[in-house]
């Protein structure tokens, strides 16, 4: 592993490792359905070295009492000790935690999932949207990679059957897609020696002081914000940042056409 | 019951299609993806490093330790509870076993080996495509190996004696008995051996006997998967 000195010295002479721009990801390619046997929508994200995996589970469940007439989300991520040293068996650690709830709120607050449209019958039955990502290769920007697995799985799910008495039947599938009527664009903006990068390698991860990651919606609304790292950004910095991640949100939005 | 022609049409000893390839995760010592008609698992290595508590450490050989696990949208019906189960934590101490016959560890006393194999989807045979992923990560993470190990499930549909069950033979409404085995090819020695159902000794024994033949097979896939990689390294 590479220093943080070193790697601060190097973004100090405004260069990156790999020869990228400050503003610059690794390429992207998305897959689609790639668990299609099983999950009722899949994806597969590549980032440069990072690779990660998603799938949709369906399943029916009651509704919470303030909310009768309104299905549900649950986002998972896991960080598997296959894809990194830097992960460990055991119960989810605080950064899946995290990684997890940030993609969840994406989703959620940007409405970009209709929850009423995911009822069944009010008071009794929702459908419970079930999104557990998983990399398979830990290469650094794994917000921004979460964020556009989950949305790719979701564009590619499809409800499964409902039998008469209204129980899954998970050998059929319908061709009815799930009601996703936006699509909430997550970038994650990190400070390295302050300067401001995106898409960091897992070097230039460890060596960031500060990040901020911004989910904009379509229409260029912020739906989602979670700031980490142990130094604080001033009001300039944040501006700075969010001109930036709308402007490269814009560009991953085009992986989507 | 009857069972005179196989649901998707494979020959009584035929596989389904299967898709090897080695060094598929970037970070790991050595990593593989193995696919047995639906079925898709990969495999990497970590290690050998420090093993900790210190009471687990073997004075002559690294500890090998697997872990199974089926990510949770990759099952068939509802979604999988995330974590270990009784079920994954028996299938990743057998399969510990079927690599422990093979494996010299001795070179790193003290030292820990991780294997971590994880299903993506599943269409039955998981662990003969976990072992068969572990076996190419082991290989190309370049431990000593006296054999690679091939795994596969043969067994009884009804009345016939089959290779490779997929879920629906699996689940056969005339029976079935499902037997996973692992084997060292050069010896025919079997490493892994369990039976789900009811069967006479003379069925076993043929089914046995098939799933060996059907074992170097994937032998061939497996061997041709490494070249594919080194192959293309020495060239470059």
């Amino acid at each position: 592993m590479v220093s943080r000195e070193y790697i601060e010295s190097v973004i100090a002479k405004q260069m990156r490792m790999d020869g990228r721009k400050f503003d610059e990801y690794r390429p992207i390619t998305i897959e689609y359905g790639i668990s299609s046997k099983s999950a009722e929508g899949s994806a597969r994200v590549k980032i440069g070295d990072t690779e990660v995996v998603a799938g949709v589970k369906l399943e029916l469940g009651t509704p919470f009492s303030d909310k009768p007439d309104e299905g549900s989300i649950m986002v998972n991520v896991e960080l598997l000790p296959l894809s990194s040293t830097l992960f460990e068996s055991g119960p989810p650690s605080i950064d899946a935690i995290e990684l997890s709830r940030v993609t969840d709120r994406g989703i959620r607050e940007s409405n970009a999932l209709d929850f009423k449209k995911l009822c069944v019958k009010t008071g009794e039955k929702v459908w419970l949207v079930f999104i557990d990502i998983y990399p398979i290769n830990a290469g650094g920007n794994l917000f921004d990679a979460c964020n556009l697995v989950t949305l790719a799985a979701l564009r590619d799910a499809v409800f499964p059957a409902l039998t008469a008495e209204n129980k899954v039947d998970y050998s059929k599938k319908t061709k009815t897609k799930l009601p996703l009527s936006k699509l909430p664009i997550a970038c994650t903006v990190w400070k390295v020696h302050n300067e401001f990068i995106v898409d960091p390698t897992i070097e230039e991860e460890l060596a960031a002081h500060a990040r901020l990651s911004t989910v904009f919606t379509d229409d260029g609304k912020i739906c989602a914000m979670q700031k980490g790292g142990e130094s604080p950004l001033t009001s300039e910095e944040i501006s700075t940042i969010l001109d930036l991640a709308e402007r490269k949100t814009q560009e991953l939005r085009r992986h989507f056409k | 019951m009857k069972y005179t022609k196989r649901l998707d049409g494979r020959k009584f000893d035929e596989l389904r299609p299967m898709k090897a390839e080695v060094g598929v995760v970037k970070n790991a010592v050595g990593s593989a993806r193995f696919q047995i008609g639906k079925t898709v698992a990969i495999a990497a290595v970590y290690g050998p490093k420090d093993l900790f508590p210190k009471f687990l450490q073997k004075p002559q050989n690294a500890l090998l330790r697997c872990y199974y696990n089926m990510m949770a949208f990759s099952g068939s019906g509802e979604r999988v509870r995330p974590g270990a189960n009784r079920r994954s934590k028996e299938i990743s101490m057998v399969i510990e076993k079927a690599f422990e016959p093979v494996l010299d560890l001795s070179e790193f006393p003290k030292a820990v080996v991780d294997v971590y194999i994880e299903l993506i989807q599943t269409d039955a045979g998981t662990r003969c495509a976990g072992i068969c992923a572990a076996s190419l990560a082991l290989a190309d993470a370049g431990f000593d190996m006296k054999d690679l190990v091939c795994a596969v499930s043969c067994g009884l549909v009804g009345d016939q004696v089959v290779v490779d069950l997929d879920k629906t033979e699996e689940d056969f409404e005339g029976g079935a008995v499902d037997i996973p085995i692992a084997m060292l090819p050069r010896t025919g020695e079997i490493t892994l051996l369990q039976l789900d159902g009811e069967i006479s000794k003379d069925d076993l024994k043929k089914a046995i006997e098939a799933g060996k033949e059907a074992c170097q097979k994937i032998y061939e896939i497996q061997k041709a998967a490494l070249r594919a990689k080194y192959a293309q390294e020495v060239v470059a």
